[in-house]
């Protein structure tokens, strides 16, 4: 028997609605910022929106291979000046080389573990930053290179100058990079000029990082280098991460309030580098976790 | 009472009420917005969402779904469902890489809205809609905020509301484009 088409709407109507969808997506809330039960729902949301990415992204792809066409006529000028700036780091690669052999070798001397000799080779891809979010809530970027790529979750992302972030969400084709600014995310570093070590974090801001925890006769100064450590195992040691801005030594408070700024910036250039280190994590590979957890 | 009673009486203002009535009358009627129409509209403005825009241009961007939303809910109410309004949110959130189920719950707020004081104001033209439509984007961003808040965020700067601004902004233009698209073409077989 055929129904007669419906005169009028059923169904809840709309503030019952609301409600509904209102609880649904605070199960969704709670469920993305504690329990993380379904990671494959973002992926799957991932997959359905990355045309629309690509889409989105095709302006910025024309302009560059425009700028790639201008700049393609004094190719010949700039590969000779690359050449000899090559020519130059060449020399101080070498030299590298023979300290690191050097090192090595003091290190066996002395007994130490070998940990810094393997984690000193690292692997290199090279990405673009496709997106930086609207949102002033998390400092995130996406990349574009994924799990395609070789690419796994917990590697360090650095540009010219320093460190940027770490990958936390891997899509197949693309990458989410927490920025060393976002609140979640801490570094363990080092101070060049005395070598105290400590953890950095980010605080939310933008150009802001935090030293937590530092007694109030601590001696660090202003614009101290921070350098990572490599304790932990996720990021390569001694590349740097920031520079102590201003010191705040509250005598009435337990620890200074040291804030400063990272080195590499995320709105400055588009390339970026993703480091893996070299796959030495059979002793450390507890550290990692640990450091790695606390980030995701 | 009697001011009231006076109030109502003012022939000035029964001019003012006439001519919103006449011009509501005077209003085209619309073509039926088909599905693939509205889904089309949306699709555009999660790209127009998902543009690399970078610095003071990224902040300024206003939310292009939340309009799409906006303006289906005031012209073609019941055309759209609050569950499309979800979806998009969620697709946005994977987007932005924030928590998911944020934007989902402010489209649903934004759409909610809409739909209720949606009527009203089509009795009024583009430009005075304008601010009426500014305040709900208002609200939208606001819960969008206290979702981030109640996350342990920290308060995003006043800039985070020129996204408000533009959006109010752009309401008119965006509308009276919209609208244009869904004018009806005169047939030349009619009398």
């Amino acid at each position: 028997m055929q129904t007669a088409p419906q005169f009028f709407r059923h169904g809840p109507g709309p503030l019952a609605r609301l409600l509904i969808f209102a609880m649904l997506s605070c199960l969704l809330i709670a469920e993305d910022t504690h329990f993380k039960y379904f990671p494959q729902l973002r992926q799957a949301i991932g997959v359905i929106i990355f045309p629309l990415q690509r889409i989105a992204y095709t302006p910025a792809d024309i302009y560059d291979q425009v700028e790639k066409f201008i700049t393609s006529f004094n190719l010949l000028e700039e590969n000779i000046k690359l050449r000899q700036l090559y020519l130059e780091r060449r020399e101080q690669l070498l030299r590298l080389d023979a300290l690191e052999a050097e090192n090595i070798h003091l290190r066996r001397l002395l007994g130490a573990v070998q940990e810094i000799e393997t984690t000193t080779k690292t692997k290199v891809v090279l990405a673009e930053i496709q997106y930086t979010p609207r949102d002033p809530f998390n400092h995130k970027i996406t990349l574009n290179k994924g799990s395609y790529h070789d690419i796994e979750l917990g590697q360090a992302v650095i540009d010219d100058k320093g460190i940027i972030g770490q990958i936390t969400r891997l899509y197949p084709l693309s990458s989410e990079v927490t920025l060393l600014t976002d609140k979640d995310h801490a570094v363990p570093i080092q101070v060049v000029r005395n070598g105290l070590r400590s953890v950095i974090s980010g605080t939310g801001k933008n150009n802001e990082l935090e030293l937590r925890y530092l007694s109030v006769n601590t001696d660090i100064q202003q614009d101290d280098l921070l350098v990572t450590s490599g304790i932990g195992g996720v990021y390569p040691p001694g590349i740097p991460v920031a520079t102590v801005l201003k010191i705040e030594q509250d005598p009435m408070g337990d620890f200074a309030l040291v804030t400063s700024t990272p080195i590499a910036g995320v709105d400055r250039n588009r390339q970026v580098l993703v480091l893996s280190l070299a796959q030495t994590e059979s002793n450390d590979s507890h550290e990692m976790s640990t450091i790695g957890s606390g980030t995701n | 009472m009697i001011p009231m009673r006076c109030q109502q009486l003012d022939p000035e203002r029964i001019k003012e009420n006439n001519s919103i009535k006449e011009n509501y009358l005077k209003q085209d009627m619309y073509v039926p917005a088909g599905n693939w129409f509205i889904a089309t509209s949306l699709i555009i403005g999660l790209i127009l969402n998902f543009l690399p825009l970078q610095g003071d241009l990224l902040i300024s961007r206003p939310d292009f779904v939340a309009l799409a939303i906006t303006y289906w809910n005031v012209n073609h109410p019941y055309k759209l469902g609050m569950s499309m309004a979800f979806g998009m949110g969620l697709m946005v959130d994977v987007g932005n890489a924030g928590i998911l189920g944020q934007h989902a719950l402010a489209y649903c707020v934004i759409f909610y809205l809409t739909l209720i004081f949606g009527r009203r104001l089509r009795l009024f033209s583009l430009l005075k809609q304008a601010p009426q439509i500014g305040f709900f984007l208002l609200i939208m961003q606001i819960v969008i905020i206290l979702i981030a808040l109640s996350n342990g965020s920290a308060l995003p700067g006043w800039g985070y509301f020129l996204a408000t601004v533009t959006g109010t902004l752009l309401w008119a233009p965006a509308s009276f484009l919209m609208t244009l698209l869904l004018k009806p073409k005169p047939d030349s077989n009619a009398l």
